[in-house]
């Protein structure tokens, strides 16, 4: 926010655009205001809000997701942006209700979170480094989640975590080529 | 009864969701109709106010409120006093909004509900404030200049409390003592920077009469208790809820807030669900900081490197106001002997307005800067006499044999501080062993050699954790046999939910994903006082566990009067209740509860079962006796610690500093930790790494830099520099039990332990590393450019 400014001329009212964007699979059209960012876009339009805010200047990850398969901060794009591209948020990580994908069973199992904030934009950067790197090492793990920061876990549980996701993301995919 | 689950490492129950994304946080409320709120903030850290003009704001399409000063009526009152004291002479604590004068850059002015969260802030640039800006205060040494601004114009000299202890006689044994050293340390300003901001979220029911707040706090009961007076509605129509919690560490045990007061307000006043959420800006302007204090102590000791005297002068910056009384620098004096026989010692401090973010504690809450100066002191000693620095601690320590331990101080809560077990040197023992110090030492002569610089650092420290007053719980078993909990406290990321359905699992023989644990919800169980200072664990539960226990009594008594046996026969467990040596004859939990409220109408497989069972004959009196003190499977419990219980750790590090860039790199970080028994080693060892990697920031990269303006010039993630993964090294944990003889559980806090010794440890590793160059660090937190300024200072001198 910018209150610090001096009072000058009455804002310009926004524009708006009619939005049309695939998020989890799902087709949405929305009209929506230009300047709306796409992190609020998500959270607020969607109501997908598993997808958290953290600083709003693109440095703490939180509000990561996966755009084209690519991680994006959700909070440095404006939701126009995204026109008749696909996102996939947290909340379409997994196949159903009742299962968690391997990155979020990792992070369960190595005790990787705490109060749970960072956790989503986490996982998604880390979906994306493992689709990168298969099969990291210390060093590309530690580099590659340097751009997401936690405030309870100290991070170490973390690349605990990541290690064992991999290993069950590779376990999985040499059954399928198997099969 | 065994204890199966308690000290098991258990998952986390709440996982899933959280995992998922479904958790629910504050700002992931959605309520029909809701509207949005902004916070104009003052630009100056000292200003007066001459007019404010909201005309264009309120005219903007869109805007439904905006509130300033003169808005607020009665409201317009200081929040309370949370922790006053007798030595606190001048308290000072904020208005809602600020009226004739702002105290710190990022005061709140002027409150905006608008159709949205864009429009909000377009309102907030349409409102003119005209500013008389004042002379500031902007630093300690500002604070303390004859003659300079005052912060409050009714305050002289900016002192707002004075508070000297004494144990002994330290100025007759320094007098005396054949060595005496002098030295000053100054820590600046740090931020616990939770990843999630406050928030708020209020709706106003009029059919009802219901206030029900949402809130990312520490502390929800107090705050129902303060709205309710505030709005002169009946308590129990106030609900106030802190939902899942994005961290806290400290900086959401507040009350109030002014954010908490003005978005209730704007809901009550339009009738309409009102959401404000802070974003990170706002929060390094306005969310509670810590941690400045300038100390002057002077120490004696002898020969042998025994600490004989201590006598401690510090300043202590309280920024603008003093909502939390003097809580942090009581604990400082209080902290600063730790695990050391000091029989003489001499504490004085006084605490001075600045005009910056009021404080109040952050994790470790005025501990760190306690054990940086008692540590400096006994490496030290160390290199005065040409000793071992683990040796001189251990010649210091308390023995075993020696608790209860009276330090003869008056503890923040007002009670004596005294240790009341540990075991300091079989800590340190284990430290020694992990950390391979013996070993080390070949090791930094061989790199040496090699031209880098390794240094090893230790730290120990004593924690004050599970103060008083008290916490409550209900514990009840439902009729599908799972168990439902409900307790005042909060969560932010420490795992009740889990934890504390170890405690109950134990007793009632379930399993804990069958136990419910509702925390933080003042409508859920109405007494209780917050999650803050190490406290939940054993305060909330030993009372959960007190609660379970009756609970297990009662079901033995209903079986019992169902088999006709003894209560004493009756065991439970795998969510049965039983008669021991003839385990046909049992129930499960959840037909107990249903036998134990004499209803004629019970539904469900559970009631249908019991019913079919021919269990006793005529009853012989009423329904429902009396000494079974009510229906249900179900009992409250409250615990009030006689005092507080004293965890204790040792931690050490060997770090290599690059001495061209100044950079530090951790090669190795051991924590050993006794926080008595373990409830979940999981989740114990994950506070220790959190604790430890905000102690590192804390201790080499998250300094808030003010001009002499007031002004933060670090403002932002870009900026001021949390800890990514990369800084933060691997790092071991290691217990030592040493239980609590003061609560039914064994346990002590381990919330904050992690961040207390990690700058004193980070100061001992340099010193140790930089020893050619003769370096001692006096100050935290540090960074590569002042550790390399300082090099420099050395290196021309």
């Amino acid at each position: 926010m910018y209150a610090f400014e001096e009072p000058g001329s009455p804002p310009q009212f926004c524009e708006e655009y009619d939005l049309t964007v695939t998020v989890n699979g799902c087709l949405y059209q929305r009209r929506i205001p230009v300047r709306m960012l796409l992190s609020d876009f998500l959270r607020h339009e969607l109501h997908l809000t598993g997808t958290h805010v953290g600083c709003e200047h693109g440095v703490c990850g939180c509000c990561t997701v996966l755009l084209n398969g690519e991680a994006v901060r959700s909070c440095l794009l404006l939701a126009v942006q995204v026109d008749n591209m696909a996102l996939t948020t947290i909340e379409g990580l997994a196949g159903s209700a009742e299962e968690l994908h391997p990155i979020q069973r990792a992070f369960q199992e190595k005790h990787a979170l705490q109060c749970g904030f960072c956790t989503p934009g986490f996982i998604m950067s880390i979906h994306a480094f493992l689709h990168e790197h298969p099969d990291p090492d210390e060093r590309e793990i530690r580099q590659g989640l340097a751009g997401n920061l936690c405030r309870c876990t100290g991070y170490q549980n973390i690349v605990e975590a990541v290690k064992l996701a991999a290993h069950y993301l590779r376990s999985s995919q040499s059954q399928r080529e198997e099969a | 009864m065994g204890t199966r689950w308690f000290g098991a490492p258990v998952q986390r129950t709440e996982d899933p969701r959280l995992l998922r994304g479904r958790g629910t946080y504050v700002d992931d409320i959605a309520l029909p109709e809701m509207v949005h709120a902004a916070v104009l903030r003052s630009p100056y850290a000292h200003a007066r106010i001459r007019h404010i003009d909201a005309s264009a704001a309120r005219a903007l399409p869109g805007v439904h409120l905006v509130l300033t000063a003169e808005d607020l009526g009665e409201l317009l009152e200081p929040s309370p006093l949370l922790v006053p004291h007798p030595a606190l002479t001048q308290p000072r604590t904020q208005l809602p909004l600020a009226r004739d004068e702002v105290h710190y850059a990022g005061a709140a002015v002027a409150f905006v509900v608008a159709e949205d969260r864009y429009l909000a802030e377009d309102a907030l640039e349409l409102i003119d404030v005209d500013y008389e800006p004042l002379p500031v205060v902007a630093s300690l040494e500002q604070a303390v200049a004859e003659g300079g601004p005052l912060v409050h114009a009714d305050v002289p000299g900016n002192v707002a409390a004075h508070l000297v202890q004494r144990v002994g006689d330290p100025e007759g044994v320094m007098a005396s003592a054949p060595h005496v050293l002098r030295e000053r340390f100054v820590m600046e300003r740090g931020s616990a920077m939770p990843m999630e901001g406050r928030g708020v979220v209020a709706r106003w029911d009029p059919h009802e009469g219901m206030l029900t707040c949402w809130m990312s706090t520490q502390g929800p009961i107090p705050i129902r208790n303060g709205l309710a007076a505030m709005f002169r509605l009946p308590e129990h129509k106030v609900r106030v809820v802190a939902p899942d919690v994005g961290g806290g560490f400290g900086t959401k045990i507040m009350m109030f807030y002014p954010e908490e007061i003005l978005t209730p307000l704007a809901a009550l006043r339009l009738g309409r669900p009102v959401k404000w959420i802070e974003d990170r800006a706002e929060h390094f302007l306005s969310a509670n900081q810590e941690r400045g204090q300038i100390h002057d102590v002077e120490y004696a000791f002898n020969d042998e490197g025994i600490l004989l005297a201590v006598r401690d002068v510090f300043l202590h910056d309280t920024g603008a106001y003093t909502p939390y009384g003097i809580i942090v620098p009581i604990i400082t004096a209080c902290t600063l002997p730790g695990p050391y026989r000091l029989r003489h010692y001499y504490s004085e401090f006084t605490v001075l307005y600045t005009n910056k973010v009021p404080v109040s504690p952050y994790r470790g809450a005025g501990r760190p800067h306690a054990v940086f100066v008692m540590e400096r002191i006994m490496d030290r000693i160390a290199e005065e006499l040409g000793l071992d620095p683990l040796e001189v601690r251990s010649r210091n320590f308390i023995r075993p044999d020696e608790f209860p331990w009276d330090v003869g101080l008056v503890y923040q809560d007002g009670g004596p501080t005294i240790y009341d077990s540990g075991n300091y040197q079989a800590g340190l023992e284990r430290l020694k062993e992990a950390l391979g110090y013996e070993q080390f030492r070949a090791e930094q002569r061989r790199a040496r050699e090699e031209g880098r610089y390794l240094g090893v650092g230790v730290a120990c420290y004593v924690e004050g954790t599970g103060i008083g007053p008290y916490e409550g719980a209900q514990v009840r078993v439902e009729s599908d046999g799972r168990v439902y909990v409900s307790t005042g406290v909060t969560t932010q990321g420490q795992a009740h939910q889990t934890t504390f359905a170890q405690i109950v699992a134990d007793q009632l023989g379930v399993d804990p994903r069958d136990v419910l644990v509702t925390t933080g919800d003042s409508q859920a169980f109405y007494w209780g006082v917050g999650t803050f200072a190490s406290r939940a664990a054993t305060v909330a539960g030993s009372a959960i566990h007190l609660a379970a226990v009756k609970v297990r009594e009662k079901a033995k008594q209903i079986a019992a009067d169902l088999f006709e046996a003894s209560p004493e026969d009756i065991e439970l467990a795998d969510g049965k209740v039983f008669v021991r040596d003839a385990p046909q004859r049992a129930l499960t939990l959840g037909q107990v509860a249903i036998a134990s409220n004499p209803l004629r109408y019970s539904y469900g497989e559970n009631a249908r079962k019991l019913m079919q069972m021919q269990l006793a004959g005529p009853r012989p009196g009423p329904a429902l006796p009396e000494e079974r003190g009510g229906p249900g499977l179900e009992a409250t419990a409250f615990y009030s610690p006689p005092r507080g219980t004293f965890a204790s750790g040792a931690h050490g590090a060997i770090v290599e500093v690059d001495p061209r860039t100044g950079l530090v790199t951790f090669l190795k970080y051991v924590a050993v930790h006794d926080c008595g028994r373990v409830i979940n080693p999981l989740v114990v060892e994950g506070q220790v790494h959190g604790g430890v990697a905000q102690g590192i920031g804390g201790a080499f990269y998250e300094r808030l830099v003010f001009n002499e303006e007031g002004q933060l010039l670090n403002g932002s993630f870009m900026d001021y520099l949390l800890p990514t993964v990369e800084e933060i090294p691997p790092l071991q944990v290691e217990h030592v039990e040493t239980p609590s003889p003061l609560n039914p559980l064994g346990v002590k806090g381990a919330g904050e332990a992690g961040t207390i010794p990690v700058a004193a440890l980070f100061a001992s590793a340099l010193d140790d590393a930089l020893a050619p160059f003769g370096l001692r660090i006096r100050e935290m937190p540090l960074d590569p450019c002042r550790l390399l300024q300082l090099l420099r200072e050395r290196q021309n001198t």
